[in-house]
């Protein structure tokens, strides 16, 4: 029932918002219906921890604790950025920069991305994941070019073709799984894509096909992830597109995308019982984070800059999750929720300070805490946060996968290290001057949704701290079922 | 040599056909002329499921035979005719690199993959099971034609000489997949067209054409 | 080796060396009908060849021993290539002494003896033609040698007779892989032997002829044997194709005198039809730039190794 409502929500807001979502009220509507998502996430939830995994309709989804937190997180970062947008985009109206069919397609579509996340993580079939994933880039790539700016076209095109392509690559990896499972699961093939038939026979099915398959999928959802070098639209799409977009993308997708890589990843460790895919991961990882932690000191566009930082959580994620092992898996997870929320946070900030100072490159963006006190420490605390600063969570999350790396993985330690200080000093030095200086900036038509940000910022704060012990089992359990070794 | 029956030859026959047809879409120039060999590509990929639906009795592999009848060789082809129509993009040629090295280069390609498929296809069962190859081959001429083209609309014919590539790679391997994922994909396959002819129209409306030299301007700068 | 297997061999190359003017004055007359021209004689090939013999040569002053034996050289690389090619039967005595990858080499030979002969000289024509000559052929040997691998790997040998006593042996079958060897064969036999689109036979002085350029200097009884040669050549590619791809009809062992019998006519039908599929290709294509034919080259490689990898992959 509230599996139901989770999904069906969304579906109905897009269609609602299909036809009503250029009126007055439509971005309240927008927020209503992505409240509801969350209300049915967290009924789900309660559910799962007092009852256990759920499958539901032939077995074609299940719950366990691996997504359901991301389904949770899913869902809320939806509400808030909902909340967020309804200022955001009402003075993007009043600036001129969009036309009412345009918001209605905005608002059509942002239930509809909603929709296929969720779906995404709700699947128990891999080729379903597949085509929710590919729908998830459809649904935004319209998003990314809301502002027919040739600048916007560019990037959108981009996006499309970057991740069309890698999706491609990712659709093959499926085939080759499904190739390996009819042989092993038998049967019409109807179960042989079913994620918990797989992870059941995950030792049988055959390791040569199977590491082809890894490679595929790596690459395919690896585009989406942003890992480097495959992460060339990732910029430019969030740039380029509605901060809203952004902050969902960055906050949102990327983890959906991870997840996808992780639940593959643990099918084909199974099975080939090497460390062939963690190398990778680990490999692709780093990369990542040493690239990004480079590109932070070129960016003059404060979109980009923040960008550019979740190629390096994402780097640093996937890294945690390639090391293995109980204590960096829970570390990997407490940093994918507590990244999401702290940059969807910034992103929120971010979007109200380029609207105050009508430009989204940092030279003109000065002064924003004689303007308006709440953005500006709004956007130095979340930037604080996400440098790995105490006491809020990205440290706790960072300085556990950088100790379980000094344990496992000695080699990376000061690698990682390095990019961590040289990505703190990027974003701090952009920041700071950002925050504090002489102002140029006009105040905006609408009060800024600021709401959001405070209450993320208070959660990533709160889970630095402290983590619920409910939570904290939730997370154990996810680390130890997607691969304590 | 070990004997084919006539059905599996007539299956292996369009596979080569494929082949040729993505070599044929790397060295042509016109855009309207890539149209006409995407459908056929189109065409013999829908041959092709259909006799190895009537020789393994698979029945969904009817279903999915159908499926790229309607969608790959009538409908996107007829959606392109339009779009090239009504973009007046009609008579666009576009300067390739050197013919002779892009084919070259093919060459190696299908090589690399008839290595890759070869573990694959030890392992398949399938009776079309040797075609593997040729799938993945299918799949990476037309990565390499995304790469090597300028122009929107061949990069786009591209990302489709790819779908079929893959779904080849499907059939052979594992006689399609389930019809959940088929139908999901052709979906995928139908949006993704219809954003794009959207997103021509925007592209067309801000740069007056649909030459990628236009998208340039975001990298980074030094 | 019986006496039929000799009689075979003898009838193969008196026949090649008799009809190889009629095959040219042939794929004249198709071509005249399809351009709708009036068609000269078949037999004029004939005429042209007994009018030359009858003249008295003339040689440069420069001209070394090597210009004056090219033709002989040229025109007995020829004749033994036709030996070799299985047109009529498969047994032939002298096969053994070369197979597939030999015959490309004496057609090389041949080739080789014709530029240095047009170089021997020293005129512009000559050696332009000359160049042109080993630039198409140089393009144009890897291709033809990929087809012929195509043909080996399918037949396990690579005698020419063994292979196409093997393809006419089998069931039939679909092989995408001879198609695609076929294609290529075709663009190289128009290129090696100056038809259109590489070349064009019909014309002299054109600044983009390859072939013809080669022949200025010579006259008399050294053109007669050239221009046989070129008529053999043609030939005996045509032969090596009907014996590639189109093998059914020619007289194995089992067979007998009997099968010899059969195989005359066939072969007459066959090149027949070679003749006029020739016409029609060099009535409906233009002729190229020079410098698109390593393009038109590079197509033919690229079929013929197509074919090979289709092959290796599918067995077929």
């Amino acid at each position: 029932m509230e599996f139901l409502l989770l999904l069906g929500t969304p579906v109905a807001g897009a269609l609602l918002l299909g036809v009503f979502g250029a009126r007055r009220w439509a971005p309240e509507l927008n927020a209503l219906f992505s409240l509801v998502t969350f209300a049915a996430a967290c009924a789900l939830t309660v559910r799962i921890v007092a009852h256990g995994n759920v499958l539901v309709a032939h077995e074609q989804f299940f719950i366990d604790p691996f997504n359901v937190f991301l389904v949770t997180l899913t869902a809320f970062v939806g509400f808030t950025t909902a909340l967020f947008s309804r200022p955001y985009m009402r003075v993007e109206m009043t600036h001129g920069r969009l036309s009412p069919g345009r918001l209605r397609l905005y608002h059509a579509m942002y239930q509809l991305f909603t929709f296929t996340m969720l779906l995404a993580l709700t699947t128990n079939n891999i080729g379903l994941l597949w085509v929710a994933m590919e729908g998830a880039t459809l649904s935004t790539v319209l998003l990314v070019t809301l502002y027919r700016t040739p600048a916007s076209l560019e990037a959108g095109w981009k996006y499309f073709i970057l991740c069309g392509v890698g999706i491609a690559q990712a659709l093959f990896g499926t085939i080759l799984i499904y190739f390996a499972a009819e042989k092993v699961v038998g049967g019409e093939g109807v179960t042989a894509l079913l994620w918990t038939h797989l992870d059941a026979v995950k030792t049988l099915l055959e390791p040569r096909v199977m590491s082809i398959a890894f490679v595929f999928l790596l690459v395919g959802y690896g585009t989406k992830v942003g890992l480097a070098p495959l992460h060339n639209w990732l910029p430019d799409a969030h740039a380029e597109g509605p901060t809203p977009i952004s902050a969902v993308l960055s906050g949102l997708l990327l983890n959906v995308a991870l997840y996808a890589v992780v639940r593959c990843k643990v099918l084909v460790e199974g099975s080939l019982g090497s460390q062939l895919p963690s190398t990778m991961l680990m490999g692709f990882g780093l990369v990542s984070v040493v690239l990004a932690a480079l590109f932070l000191w070129r960016q003059r566009d404060i979109k980009r800059l923040f960008a550019y930082s979740s190629v390096e959580h994402m780097g640093i994620i996937t890294f945690a999750f390639g090391m293995g092992g109980p204590v960096a898996n829970f570390a990997a997870l407490l940093h994918m929720t507590v990244h999401s929320l702290t940059k969807s946070a910034i992103f929120f900030t971010v979007g109200h300070a380029a609207q105050k100072a009508g430009s989204q490159l940092m030279d003109q963006i000065r002064g924003l805490i004689t303007l308006s006190p709440t953005i500006g420490w709004g956007l130095m605390l979340g930037s604080l946060a996400i440098v790995g600063m105490p006491p809020f969570g990205v440290f706790a999350a960072e300085f556990l996968i950088l100790t379980t790396a000094m344990k496992q993985q000695p080699w990376a330690t000061p690698i990682l290290l390095l990019a961590l200080g040289v990505a703190f000093a990027a974003v701090f030095g952009r920041v700071q001057p950002m925050v504090f200086g002489e102002t140029t900036a006009k105040r905006l038509p609408h009060p800024p949704a600021l709401l959001p940000v405070f209450v993320h910022l208070a959660i990533v704060l709160m889970l630095g701290l402290f983590v619920p012990p409910y939570l904290a089992g939730w997370y154990r359990q996810a680390a130890i079922m997607i691969g304590g070794h | 040599m070990v004997h084919v029956p006539l059905l599996l030859q007539l299956v292996n026959t369009c596979a080569a056909g494929l082949l040729l047809l993505s070599f044929a879409m790397l060295s042509q120039r016109r855009v309207v002329t890539l149209v006409y060999l995407l459908a056929t590509q189109g065409a013999l990929l829908c041959l092709a499921t259909l006799l190895l639906a009537w020789r393994t009795h698979q029945h969904h592999l009817y279903i999915s035979a159908a499926l790229t009848l309607g969608l790959k060789v009538m409908f996107l082809p007829w959606l392109l005719h339009r779009l090239i129509r009504r973009l007046d993009v009609y008579w666009d040629t576009e300067p390739l690199l050197n013919t002779s090295v892009t084919m070259l280069l093919g060459l190696v390609i299908v090589v690399f993959a008839f290595g890759l498929a070869q573990p694959i296809a030890a392992l398949s069962s399938t009776a079309a099971r040797s075609t593997i190859g040729i799938a993945i081959a299918v799949i990476l001429l037309a990565f390499m034609m995304m790469i090597t083209r300028r122009k929107a609309m061949s990069q786009v014919i591209g990302f489709l000489s790819m779908e079929n590539g893959l779904f080849f790679g499907a059939m052979s391997a594992t006689y399609g997949m389930p019809m959940v994922v088929e139908l999901g994909v052709a979906l995928d396959v139908l949006v993704a067209m219809l954003v794009l002819g959207v997103f021509f129209f925007q592209i067309r409306e801000q740069f007056d054409s649909l030459d990628l030299h236009h998208l340039e301007s975001l990298k980074e700068k030094p | 080796m019986s006496p039929l297997n000799l009689t075979t061999q003898a009838l193969e190359i008196i026949a090649a060396i008799a009809a190889a003017p009629l095959f040219v004055g042939w794929v004249n007359q198709c071509r005249a009908w399809l351009q709708n021209r009036s068609a000269p004689s078949v037999l004029q090939p004939y005429r042209g060849i007994r009018k030359l013999f009858h003249k008295d040569a003339v040689l440069a002053e420069r001209a070394s021993p090597l210009f004056r034996i090219a033709p002989y050289m040229v025109f007995g690389a020829m004749v033994l290539a036709a030996a070799i090619i299985p047109s009529m039967g498969t047994r032939l005595p002298l096969t053994v002494a070369a197979d597939s990858i030999a015959l490309v080499g004496l057609l090389a030979t041949a080739r080789m003896f014709m530029s240095l002969a047009a170089m021997d000289v020293g005129t512009a024509f000559g050696t332009l033609g000359a160049r042109r000559e080993m630039m198409v052929g140089f393009l144009a040997e890897p291709a033809l040698l990929m087809v012929i691998f195509v043909a080996a790997l399918i037949s396990q040998t690579t005698s020419l007779a063994a292979i196409a006593e093997h393809l006419s042996s089998q069931t039939l079958a679909l092989y995408p892989s001879l198609a695609f060897t076929a294609v290529a064969f075709t663009l190289v036999l128009l290129a090696e032997n100056a038809r259109i689109p590489v070349d064009n036979p019909a014309t002299h002085l054109e600044l983009t002829m390859i072939h013809e350029a080669m022949l200025l200097e010579y006259s008399a009884r050294h053109l007669a044997l050239m221009e046989w040669a070129a008529a053999l050549k043609l030939f005996n590619y045509v032969c090596i194709g009907v014996a590639l791809f189109v093998p059914w009809g020619v007289a194995t062992e089992s067979q007998g005198p009997l099968g010899l019998l059969v195989s005359v006519p066939v072969l007459a039908l066959k090149l027949c039809g070679a003749g006029a599929g020739l016409a029609v290709i060099e009535t409906v294509s233009a002729k190229l730039r020079v410098f698109r034919a390593p393009e038109l080259m590079a197509t033919a490689f690229l079929f013929a190794v197509l074919g090979l990898l289709v092959h290796l992959l599918l067995g077929a």
